[in-house]
């Protein structure tokens, strides 16, 4: 994913696995993550597949994930400085 | 134990639920009457899926004719008395109407004696073997990355399946300085060219579509028409889209060469579906309609459906494109004035003849859109047994036909089954094409139906609604029947 328009929202910073990842202000985590390169988001719970955001609308549900403790859609939900965000399975 | 948090309550003439196209112009057009409308959305600002509002801080994206058609709306509700309130999540529905939502902060609660259901369509995506690796995302989803955040969703990307967002996609991503490696449609050149007079009857969008066409063709992107994917490749996320060619129906060609596309992005889409999750919700009568995207309400030529103070617009409730969703949206809105007594029938008729003629004119465009986005049945067909075709429980095209066999004859007993449709999507991105699967011992697509469908429409995190809790205020849905 690569992001080709100018962009003057504020650089933050979210903690993914415990590590720092630059994000901006406005984007959804699903985003966030893809700008970062990562599409992984989860292992399918029932054959284990690698899975990533895929109808980016809310209503596949492939990219809920624990963020701030909680499952939640990654492509609706904004990135805000310090949130934690789990990519390992339940924290 | 104390209660399940229900939050505040508010009441009004009219609930319209999405501000899309439709939506939007049904608040409007209520609230024009003299109605006190209240207006919800998931999203932060009017315009839906087609006219989505870029993100607020960023700059230079495209000015688009969506661009300006989506700023014109939300100009016009804010200059309304329409009652807007965004970042509402509405997961129930029920009584006669009653609304629950969940925003940022608590639940909330609406109740009006009508209510308008414009929640538009989703996705729909034929399995092959490979679509569930990280990398492979929705066509449609693709607009939303495109239009609200300026973003190209990879590399080096495929864009695949069928009807006219293949072209919005493709010309988007080029627009942006994107690269596409291929665009392939399942429909071959002659069903576009078939098409074509109907097209031209709208010309600013045949116009609009040959615009995107010109695009790709100067970007030298190679477009393989009368051909779909065959499977996505890669080791834990996509690098390679094999392709092969299709026959008119949709179904590959035996023994032809299949070949190998290097993406790491492959959008992918075969339509839309429209999901008529409120009026499933709520009991109104339905039908199977293949060419407006499934199950579909039972409309009057005001939206109004079987059940009294309900309407049903856009394309959630039956696929016609942008176009036709304000028109039938400002049609809805006057229908529920006129029905709450605001204006007169007379009044009524002659606000909507502007609206009714718009809609009439544009129907032959929006039905040969319809018809190159509708399910083909023989691409269904051609599923392998070892695709998975749900997504969340891992299900088989192999596993569902074995339920088939074994004796599932409707689609809550498949369910049963297999779990298919037990998952967190609720069978939203596999249940038109589970429908077909299970059609094809029966015959008979339309008397299939769709699930019992019941809240919550959407997932709810459930600390939103936990505040103090107690088991006799779960809403219990009612049994599926067997
Ligand atoms: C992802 C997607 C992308 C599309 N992109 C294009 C495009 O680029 N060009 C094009 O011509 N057509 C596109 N379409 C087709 C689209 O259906 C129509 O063009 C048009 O947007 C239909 O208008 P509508 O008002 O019926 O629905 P929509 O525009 O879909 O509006 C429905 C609104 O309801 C809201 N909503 C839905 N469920 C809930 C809920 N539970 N709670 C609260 N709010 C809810 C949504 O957030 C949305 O704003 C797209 C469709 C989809 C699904």
């Amino acid at each position: 994913m690569r992001r080709r328009c100018e962009d003057d929202r504020e650089s933050i910073t979210i903690m993914v696995d415990g590590r720092p990842l630059v994000a901006r202000a406005g984007d959804s985590v699903a985003v966030a993550l893809g700008l970062n390169d990562i599409l992984k988001m989860r292992s399918s719970p029932a054959a284990g597949a690698p899975r990533g955001a895929f109808c980016f609308m809310g209503v596949c549900q492939e990219c809920a994930i624990y963020i701030d403790g909680a499952l939640r859609q990654a492509c609706l939900t904004r990135v805000a400085e310090g949130m934690v965000v789990e990519l390992r399975g339940v924290p | 134990m104390g209660k399940v948090n229900k939050g505040a309550g508010a009441i009004a003439d009219v609930i319209v639920a999405g501000a899309g196209p439709a939506g939007t112009n049904a608040a409007l057009a209520a609230a024009a009457s003299g109605l006190d409308v209240v207006l919800l959305d998931e999203q932060d600002a009017a315009g839906g899926q087609v006219w989505r509002k870029p993100l607020d801080g960023l700059n230079g994206l495209p000015e688009t004719a969506e661009l300006k058609a989506g700023n014109a709306l939300r100009e016009r509700l804010i200059a309304s008395n329409v009652r807007f309130l965004p970042g509402r999540r509405i997961w129930s529905v029920s009584g006669q109407y009653r609304v629950d939502v969940i925003g940022a902060d608590n639940p909330e609660f609406f109740e009006a004696p009508h209510l308008i259901a414009a929640t538009g369509a989703h996705e729909r995506v034929v399995p092959f073997e490979g679509w569930t690796l990280p990398g492979v995302i929705g066509l449609a989803g693709a607009t939303t990355l495109i239009k609200s955040g300026g973003i190209v969703p990879g590399n080096r990307i495929v864009v695949a399946g069928s009807g006219p967002l293949l072209t919005a996609v493709a010309a988007g991503i080029l627009k942006l300085g994107g690269t596409v490696a291929a665009v392939v449609d399942i429909a071959p050149l002659g069903a576009w060219l078939k098409a074509l007079p109907a097209l031209a009857s709208v010309p600013s969008l045949l116009a609009q579509g040959a615009v995107w066409t010109l695009a790709i063709g100067r970007a030298r992107v190679p477009v393989y028409r009368g051909h779909a994917v065959v499977r996505a490749l890669g080791n834990g996320r996509l690098e390679q889209v094999v392709i092969g060619p299709v026959d008119a129906a949709g179904a590959p060609v035996a023994g032809s060469d299949a070949f190998t596309i290097d993406a790491d992005c492959l959008c992918v889409g075969n339509g839309l579906v429209a999901g008529s999750d409120i009026t499933r919700c709520l009991r109104a009568g339905h039908t199977y309609d293949r060419l407006r995207g499934g199950v579909v309400p039972v409309l009057d030529d005001a939206g109004r459906t079987s059940r009294a103070g309900l309407y049903a617009c856009g394309d959630g409730y039956g696929i016609r494109g942008a176009a036709m969703a304000e028109s039938a949206g400002v049609l809805a809105g006057l229908a529920a004035a006129c029905d709450a007594g605001a204006i007169s029938a007379e009044e009524m008729q002659r606000r909507a003849a502007p609206h009714r003629a718009t809609f009439a004119a544009r129907r032959r465009f929006s039905d040969a859109m319809a018809g190159m986005m509708a399910l083909r049945p023989e691409q269904v067909r051609a599923i392998a047994p070892e695709t998975v075709v749900c997504r969340c429980e891992d299900i088989t095209r192999g596993a569902i036909d074995a339920a088939i066999a074994a004796g599932a004859k409707d689609l809550n007993q498949l369910k049963h089954f297999t779990r298919c449709g037990m998952g967190p999507c609720q069978a939203r991105m596999c249940g038109d094409v589970v429908a077909e699967l299970l059609a094809i011992g029966t015959g008979d697509r339309a008397a299939l139906g769709a699930l019992t469908m019941r809240p919550p429409l959407r997932p709810v995190p459930l600390e939103a609604l936990l505040g103090d809790f107690s088991y006799s205020d779960i809403p219990i849905p009612e049994p599926a029947p067997l």
